[in-house]
């Protein structure tokens, strides 16, 4: 069985259908990139993932936890699955260490100590357990999203989605977290993964899903899609002739 | 005809403002309670209950406080219901501030990014916990300014419920100027005490605004 299951799934916003049935099962220890145009429902298909935004048809499984709309069903789905933001999105009222403990303590129930001892030991993992006490806005970018991957992990989901995870990040940071990131593909990590890293898609990736106009257009093992692009649009998307 | 002193009057009014301040602590704090209230119907995920919250706010907001405490006076007499001026007084101005607090909180809790409710999400947080957690303590320092300016129309408001003959200050000020005739002392002197105790607030909102402005987070 696979870990992550995504069966004839379609999403619209009134009457523009942005998903236009989506097929993609995903084993574990797979890395999946996603590359597309913008607008091609890249990052709706992993919103949709977990519950972000809601599906007008099809389903989706994670490790046998069903997407349905409702808060015990997302509560279980979630757990097994940890998203990564564009923006971060860390709580800026707490501290980093309060930040990766915050949802331990409140949705698994783990009590303080323990949680953080998991907290100092993801961030460690990250590579900054001396920002431990430190706010957010004390980092820098590339500091923060690696705090938001701590923080997902602390949780211990079975897979990760991160959505375009660099791209709000300086050129010189992007290292940093594309490293982290790395690191956890090569530990065993399920991840897909929204991305416009060319490079690293090609490096770490196990299949790359090219997005067109609300369908996978094309997949398979990164050398085959970017050395052999067989559809013209992913022949113009990547800017090979 | 007796002779009042400045002091006879000035003690009779102070005596009055306590049950101004009384009525504006319970306004206040009952409002609150009923605001948070109003504040979750306001955000939730059931359309219907969205709309009962902003119907709510509407009608209160959009009618005269002293429409509401003649409706709160007398509507309830003509069920038979013998209203004491001091619980319709109270109960009116619960109401009243219900509305606008809500309505304030409601803009409070919207200015916070939607990456934090998302994030919260994610991390299999329900709809509580990520108000309690992550959105209200965020929502609160932005909150903090415009209530504290709001307890100020609070009080002023309190003033109207000498109408239904509720002895407050205003009230009071009547009272004593049929006994003295010196309409302009007495009144000179309510507007003074009111003064005193809006003027604090107001000032406090405005240094309240500037230092939360400054520093986003407490520490």
């Amino acid at each position: 069985m696979s870990l992550i299951e995504i069966t004839e799934v379609r999403k619209s916003y009134g009457a523009n259908e942005v998903l236009k049935g989506i097929n993609l099962d995903v084993e574990p220890g797979e890395v999946i990139a996603i590359i597309g145009k913008s607008g091609s429902g890249k990052s709706t298909l992993l919103r949709c993932i977990n519950g972000l935004e809601t599906i007008s048809n099809g389903s989706i499984s994670v490790a046998g936890a069903q997407l349905h709309d409702d808060e015990v069903h997302l509560k279980a789905l979630r757990l097994k699955v940890g998203m990564i933001f564009q923006q971060f999105n860390l709580f800026p009222h707490l501290t980093v260490g309060s930040n990766v403990m915050l949802s331990q303590t409140v949705v698994k129930k783990t009590a303080k100590p323990e949680a953080e001892t998991m907290a100092r030991r993801m961030l460690e993992r990250v590579g900054l357990e001396q920002k431990f006490d430190a706010y957010p806005d004390e980092l820098s970018g590339g500091q923060q999203q690696r705090v938001a991957i701590a923080r997902a992990l602390a949780m211990q989901p079975m897979a990760l989605l991160c959505d375009e995870i660099t791209s709000a990040l300086d050129p010189e940071l992007v290292a940093e977290v594309l490293a982290v990131v790395r690191e956890l593909a090569a530990e065993g990590m399920t991840l897909l993964m929204v991305t416009h890293e060319m490079k690293f898609a090609r490096d770490v990736c196990s299949r790359v899903v090219f997005m067109h106009q609300g369908r996978v257009h094309e997949i398979g093992r990164p050398e085959e899609v970017f050395a052999n692009p067989q559809t013209p649009e992913l022949r113009q998307f990547l800017g090979v002739h | 005809m007796i002779e009042f002193t400045i002091w006879d009057i000035l003690r009779n009014l102070l005596l009055a403002t306590r049950w101004t301040v009384v009525l504006s602590l319970v306004s206040f704090v009952g409002g609150g309670i009923v605001g948070l209230g109003l504040l979750f119907l306001r955000i939730s995920k059931r359309a219907w209950l969205r709309s009962l919250a902003k119907y709510y706010i509407e009608l209160f907001q959009g009618t005269p406080l002293l429409m509401q405490l003649f409706i709160a006076f007398f509507g309830l007499g003509l069920f038979g219901i013998d209203v004491p001026a001091w619980l319709a007084a109270g109960l009116a101005l619960i109401l009243w501030s219900a509305a606008f607090l809500g309505e304030i909180w409601r803009g409070c809790v919207e200015a916070i990014a939607k990456g934090q409710w998302e994030a919260s999400a994610s991390l299999g947080m329900g709809r509580l916990q990520q108000m309690r957690y992550v959105i209200l303590p965020q929502a609160m320092k932005i909150a903090v300014p415009p209530t504290v300016g709001f307890s100020v129309q609070v009080i002023k408001g309190t003033a109207l419920t000498s109408i239904i003959g509720f002895v407050e200050l205003s009230k009071a000020g009547t009272v004593v100027t049929n006994a003295t005739f010196q309409p302009f002392t007495v009144y000179g002197l309510v507007a003074l005490i009111y003064f005193a105790l809006c003027w604090p607030l107001s000032k406090s909102s405005q240094i309240l605004e500037r230092k939360l402005n400054v520093a986003h987070r407490n520490h």
